[in-house]
């Protein structure tokens, strides 16, 4: 099976996000795997040793998101493709990393694609069905497990705690939602390998893009923090006095119940 | 400018999801003066029409199929782009909900158009409107326009008010017939695990329980107290990975983002992946043993003490009061 796994370099989800010039400051931050796409990872890794094939992690970036697709392949993936679009396109929004991602997949016959269901960063969730569109097959998102028979697939999918199950056919795109598995860690001989295969890096030009093929259809004018929330009353005296005290100030004060 | 925007209405069991009715109200600021149409796609959905309209949607559009009986992108979109070429709106509105988050994207593509999805709030102050949304879970905002073409968002359950409900109002009903073709995946069974229909994205109330818990029997009284406010029950990381709870509970960075107008973390430490997915619910209340936890930094309220005393007092109280 040729599966493809659509990856994102995202923040640490312990750093602490702050505004410099108008963006978000990277400085001295941690960055990992967005940990939606690790569920993708580790789910076209599996699905690869029970049907055989070959796993091809794509991500849409700059030579920083080496370390990233590294680390993917020392997970177990076969192949990371790095599409570099530092040097060609300034602004991009979900449409652009689609129109990207689709563009370089049109031809690659892939059976499977997977990708996270969210990136921790934008949360916008749009790129992997963007990309199921263009390319035109069918996709299911956020599942909690895929069995595949042939081209048949059976899909537990997550719809807000509810479950379904879904039927559909290869090729297809899934997005990965939490409890689809447990990601492994890479082991040490899995990071010896990972330095000897294949790490592709290619530029716009490959793809026969040019800057405003996919030039951004929405515009962030303006990025900031939430207000500081101010340290609340902590309560004080007997604990019934405490919940009884709790319990009017939500009716009186808050006025939330 | 005056816009005229599709809203698309949704239901859950039959009845219409207040989402829908935020969704005409972020229709309303979008269009400025243009006319709101909600669009209800299903089969026998028929008498939830008035509603749509009494809350503020001037025409609706119903789509009726039997195929259309259980969401699928396929399906949904060939309905909606039937009612888009019939009417040619210049904005369209969705929640961003399970089905909203499945369906806008592609529609997006199918009609080549930008999408905002998740929006908060709306500027809607001259031509351009500008639109609210979290990034980074909510560590961080920013504000977005669409540069041409299409407004096309989603917005968040529970942040952008529905209009007050007029009875009286009036307002055309139309239908538009779709031949549904060529559905590539198919529902074979749904599960409801969900807490009895009070769904995390859009309950007023969340009781969450963190590794304080200790185990799967202790988020009994949080349970209690969650039904006795009308609200769900959610958890943290450290509750979902120690297995007291099923995953589709988790609030965080990873797992669900929610503004409740009441959020009561017992047993939570506060580590900032959950801080990220619950510090913007209008009020906090905080129940820990360590008066440190990290929590109390962001509670509008807090006790320290055990959960497992508290609790059980706050549901007598709530229940007293109640009564009274």
């Amino acid at each position: 099976m040729n599966i493809y796994v659509l990856m994102k370099r995202t923040f640490d989800t312990e750093e602490k996000i702050s505004v410099s010039g108008g963006k978000i400051a990277e400085d001295g931050a941690e960055f990992i795997i967005n940990p939606y796409d690790e569920y993708a990872i580790e789910e076209a890794i599996q699905l690869k040793d029970a049907h055989g094939g070959e796993v091809t992690v794509v991500s849409v970036g700059d030579e920083e998101t080496e370390k990233q697709l590294r680390t993917a392949l020392a997970m177990g993936a076969d192949k990371a493709v790095l599409i570099n679009i530092e040097d060609d396109v300034d602004m991009t929004d979900e449409f652009s990393i689609a129109k990207i991602l689709s563009e370089y997949l049109k031809d690659k016959d892939a059976d499977l694609i997977i990708g996270g269901n969210v990136a921790i960063d934008g949360g916008s969730g749009q790129v992997a069905p963007r990309v199921a569109d263009y390319l035109n097959i069918p996709y299911v998102t956020t599942i909690t497990s895929i069995k595949i028979d042939g081209e048949k697939v059976e899909i537990v999918r997550d719809v807000e705690g509810d479950s379904e199950t879904i039927e559909t056919s290869l090729p297809l795109l899934v997005t990965a939602q939490q409890g689809l598995n447990d990601p492994r860690y890479p082991s040490l001989p899995g990071i010896m390998k990972a330095k000897k295969k294949p790490l592709d890096e290619i530029e716009l030009d490959d793809l026969n893009l040019e800057e405003d093929d996919v030039e951004p259809k929405t515009e962030t004018v303006e990025i900031y923090l939430p207000p500081a929330k101010e340290a609340g009353r902590i309560l004080e005296g007997e604990v019934d006095d405490q919940v009884k005290e709790l319990v009017q100030l939500l009716r009186t004060e808050a006025k939330v119940v | 400018m005056s816009k005229k925007v599709l809203v698309l209405a949704e239901t859950r069991e039959g009845s219409l999801r207040n989402v829908s009715f935020e969704a005409i109200a972020a229709g309303k600021m979008i269009a400025d003066g243009g006319e709101v149409i909600s669009v209800l796609i299903g089969n026998g959905i028929t008498d939830v029409v008035n509603e749509l309209v009494a809350y503020g949607a001037d025409r609706v559009i119903t789509v009726e199929d039997a195929k259309l009986e259980q969401y699928s992108s396929d399906g949904f979109s060939q309905a909606l782009l039937a009612v888009i070429e019939q009417e040619n709106p210049e904005g369209i509105v969705m929640g961003h909900t399970s089905l909203g988050k499945d369906l806008s994207p592609k529609l997006a593509s199918r009609l080549n158009s930008g999408l905002v999805s998740d929006v908060t709030a709306i500027e809607a102050d001259g031509d351009s409107p500008k639109f609210i949304r979290p990034i980074y879970s909510g560590k961080a905002f920013e504000k977005k326009v669409i540069k041409d073409g299409l407004t096309f968002i989603t917005i968040r359950p529970n942040n952008i008010p529905a209009l007050e409900k007029e009875d009286g109002r009036s307002g055309d009903v139309s239908s538009v017939s779709v031949d549904i073709t060529d559905l590539r995946t198919i529902i074979k069974e749904v599960v409801r695990k969900a807490t009895d229909g009070v769904d995390l994205s859009e309950a007023k109330v969340i009781v969450a329980g963190g590794r304080g818990v200790k185990s799967e029997d202790g988020f009994k009284p949080l349970k209690e107290l969650a039904d006795l406010l009308g609200g769900a029950v959610g958890a943290s990381r450290g509750a979902c990975d120690a297995d007291y709870c099923d995953y589709s509970l988790q609030i965080g960075q990873t797992g669900k983002v929610v503004t409740p107008d009441l959020y009561i973390a017992c047993g939570i430490s506060g580590a900032i992946q959950h801080m990220a997915g619950m510090s913007n619910s209008k009020v906090i209340v905080a129940i820990n043993k360590d008066p440190e936890a990290n929590i109390f930094k962001v509670a509008d309220y807090g006790i320290v003490g055990d959960l497992f005393d508290v609790v059980p007092l706050l549901i007598e109280e709530f229940k007293k009061v109640k009564v009274s």
